[in-house]
C-alpha cells in the first residue's frame, strides 16, 4: 500500500461559451444619455468651444426654433418627397430589371454588363449632368436618387433570384406548375430576403444622394438647411440638421426592419 | 365495361427504351432498358455516381437523355392531376408556406381552391397522419414529418406513378424505419406504382418488387432481381430477404469499391 499516491481530483476546466453577443436593450439608452451628459457639461464648463461644437441644449433650441417658425415642415416635406419619389421609382425599375436579368438569358446578357459599367460611377458625379438635362429643380434631384437606387437594386434582385434553391424550382416543374406560378410563388418569395436587404442598402444610398443633391440649388430640404447653417457658421443649426439626418436614417431602417419581420416571419 | 378496357383506362406502365446519356463527354448512363409495371415498386440501386438520380429525372421528364426514350404505355387514370409525381430527398417544401399551403400550392394550378382543396388536403393529411400539423411551418417539423408532408403533397395530385429519389436518405435511422413502414402500409392499402432510387439495399429488398442493379459509371444494367414475396408477407420472411440482400451486395461490392477509388472529375 505504500506506493499508492493520492489521486488528484479536479473538475474538467470549462472552455466553451463566449462568442455569442446578445442584444441588451438597456445598454444603448444609458450610453447615449452618458455621452450627451458629458458633451453638455463639457460645453458648459468651457472645455468645448461653442465655435467648434455647440452644446446639445443649444442644438435643441435651434431645432425648436425651426419647429416654431414652421420651417421644419417645409424642409422635411421637400426632403421626404424627393426621397420617396426617387427611391420608389428607382426600386420599382430596379426590381423589374433585376427580375428580368434573373429570369431571361437575353435580358441578363444586356443588363448585367451595363449595370457593371455604370454602378461604380459615384452618382454625385452625374448630378451636374442631370442638372443640365433636367434643370436645377426637383427633376435633377429625383433623378440622382433614382439612379443611385436603381443599380444596387438590380444587382441584389438578380443575385437573390440566382440563389433561390433550384430544387424548389424543379419541384414546381415536377408538379406541372405554370411559369407564372413558379415565378410568383417560388422564385420571388425565395429571393425576398435578398431583395429586402437590398432595400436597406439602396435606402441609405438614397439618403446620401438626397443630401448631396439638396446642397446644389435647393431652397428647402435638410441638405439645404445644413449647408446654409454651415455657410453662416450657425453650429447649433448644423448639429440640429445632422441629428435630423440620423433620425431619418434610423426611421428608414426601422421601417425596413418591420417589413423584414413581417415578410420573413417564416424564417428561423 | 369489358375488363380489357378497364385495364387500359386505369393502368399505366412506364417503359425505358435504351436510354444513354453523357454530360460533357462523360458517359453516365448506357443502354438502360426496363419497364415499370402498374402497381409495382421498382427499386434502382447502384454505387454512388452511377446516374441513378439522373435516370429518375429522365423518367419524370425533368431532363432529356441524349438517346433513347421513356414511353408511357396506356393512359393515366382520368382523375390523376399529375401522373408522374416526385418525392425528393431534400423534401423540397416551400419554407414560407404552411403544411396546408405547401399542399395547396400544387392544387392551385389545377383550379382547385377553397372547399375542394380543403377536402383533398384534409384527406391526404389524414392518410399521412399529419392532421394536427396543417398550420405548422416546415421549420417547426422534424425531418420525418417534412418527408410525410412531401408524401401527402404527392398523394394530393393522385399520381399514377411515384418517383422517389432517396426519400429516406436525409433522415436518421429510427425515423427511416418508421417511414419505411408507412410506405409499405401505404402500398398495401393503395397499391401505388413507384420507382424508388436508393443506395440502401435493405430498403430495396423490403419495398421492391423488382430491383434494378446498375453498375458504376457509366451506369449499365448489371442485373434485374425480382423479389416475388408479397410486400405484406415480407416481415415473416426475413431470412429470405437477407439472402436477397446479400446477393445484391455481392453484385455490387466490386462496383462500389471501384467507384469509391475513382477520382471525381
Amino acid at each position: 500500500m505504500s506506493d499508492q499516491k493520492p489521486v488528484v481530483t479536479n473538475p474538467v476546466p470549462f472552455r466553451g461559451g463566449g462568442f455569442s453577443p446578445k442584444p441588451m436593450k438597456i445598454v444603448a439608452p444609458i450610453l447615449f444619455v452618458i455621452v450627451i451628459a458629458i458633451w453638455e457639461s463639457g460645453s458648459r464648463l468651457g472645455w468645448i468651444s461653442p465655435i467648434v461644437l455647440p452644446a446639445p441644449s443649444e442644438a435643441l433650441t435651434a431645432f425648436l426654433d425651426l419647429v416654431n417658425s414652421g420651417q421644419l415642415t417645409l424642409h422635411l416635406k421637400a426632403s421626404l418627397q424627393r426621397l420617396v419619389i426617387g427611391w420608389t421609382a428607382g426600386t420599382l425599375l430596379g426590381v423589374t430589371f433585376g427580375v428580368a436579368a434573373g429570369l431571361f438569358t437575353m435580358a441578363r446578357g444586356g443588363i448585367v454588363p451595363f449595370v457593371a459599367a455604370i454602378f461604380p460611377i459615384p452618382k454625385i458625379a452625374l448630378l451636374p449632368l442631370f442638372i443640365i438635362w433636367f434643370g436645377i429643380g426637383e427633376e435633377s434631384k429625383v433623378a440622382t436618387i433614382l439612379f443611385g437606387t436603381f443599380f444596387p437594386t438590380v444587382i441584389t434582385v438578380y443575385g437573390g433570384i440566382d440563389n433561390v434553391d433550384r430544387g424548389l424550382i424543379r419541384m414546381g416543374q415536377s408538379f406541372n406548375l405554370n411559369w407564372w406560378s413558379i415565378v410568383w410563388k417560388i422564385i420571388l418569395p425565395g429571393a425576398l430576403p435578398a431583395i429586402l436587404s437590398g432595400f436597406r442598402i439602396s435606402a441609405s444610398i438614397a439618403i446620401i444622394l438626397l443630401v448631396a443633391a439638396e446642397m446644389i440649388g435647393a431652397e428647402y430640404g435638410i441638405g439645404a438647411y445644413v449647408l446654409l447653417a454651415g455657410n453662416l457658421m450657425a453650429m447649433d443649426q448644423l448639429v440640429a440638421g445632422v441629428a435630423m439626418l440620423s433620425v431619418l436614417g434610423l426611421t428608414v431602417s426601422w421601417i425596413i426592419g418591420r417589413a423584414e419581420k413581417y415578410f420573413l416571419r417564416w424564417r428561423v | 365495361m369489358p375488363p380489357f378496357f378497364y385495364l387500359v383506362a386505369v393502368f399505366m406502365d412506364l417503359h425505358l427504351n435504351n436510354i444513354s446519356h453523357a454530360y460533357d463527354n462523360i458517359e453516365v448512363l448506357s443502354e438502360i432498358y426496363f419497364r415499370i409495371e402498374a402497381g409495382q415498386i421498382v427499386c434502382i440501386i447502384g454505387p454512388s455516381g452511377c446516374g441513378k438520380s439522373t435516370l429518375l429525372r429522365f423518367i419524370g421528364g425533368l431532363e432529356r437523355p441524349n438517346s433513347g426514350e421513356v414511353l408511357l404505355i396506356g393512359e393515366p387514370p382520368k382523375e390523376s392531376l399529375n401522373p408522374l409525381t416526385y418525392i425528393f430527398q431534400d423534401f423540397a417544401l416551400l419554407p414560407w408556406r404552411t403544411v396546408r399551403g405547401n399542399i395547396s400550392l400544387v392544387l392551385e394550378d389545377h383550379g382547385i381552391r377553397g372547399k375542394g382543396a380543403n377536402a383533398i388536403i384534409d384527406d391526404v393529411l389524414a392518410r399521412t397522419k399529419l392532421s394536427d400539423f396543417g398550420d405548422a411551418l416546415p421549420r417547426q417539423l422534424s425531418g420525418g414529418m417534412k418527408q410525410r408532408v412531401a408524401i401527402a403533397r404527392a398523394l394530393s395530385v393522385r399520381p399514377a406513378c411515384l418517383l422517389m429519389d432517396e426519400p429516406l436518405s436525409a433522415l436518421d435511422s429510427q425515423t427511416r424505419e418508421l417511414l419505411m413502414d408507412d410506405l409499405i402500409e401505404l402500398w398495401i392499402r393503395e397499391k401505388y406504382t413507384a420507382c424508388y432510387v436508393t443506395h440502401n439495399l435493405n430498403e430495396a429488398v423490403r419495398l421492391g418488387h423488382k430491383v434494378v442493379v446498375l453498375s458504376r459509371r457509366p451506369g449499365k444494367i448489371r442485373e434485374i432481381v425480382e423479389i416475388d414475396i408479397p410486400l405484406e408477407e415480407r416481415q415473416e420472411h426475413s431470412g429470405l430477404l437477407q439472402e436477397k440482400q446479400n446477393y445484391l451486395w455481392d453484385l455490387m461490392r466490386e462496383e462500389a469499391m471501384a467507384a469509391d477509388q475513382e477520382l471525381n472529375q
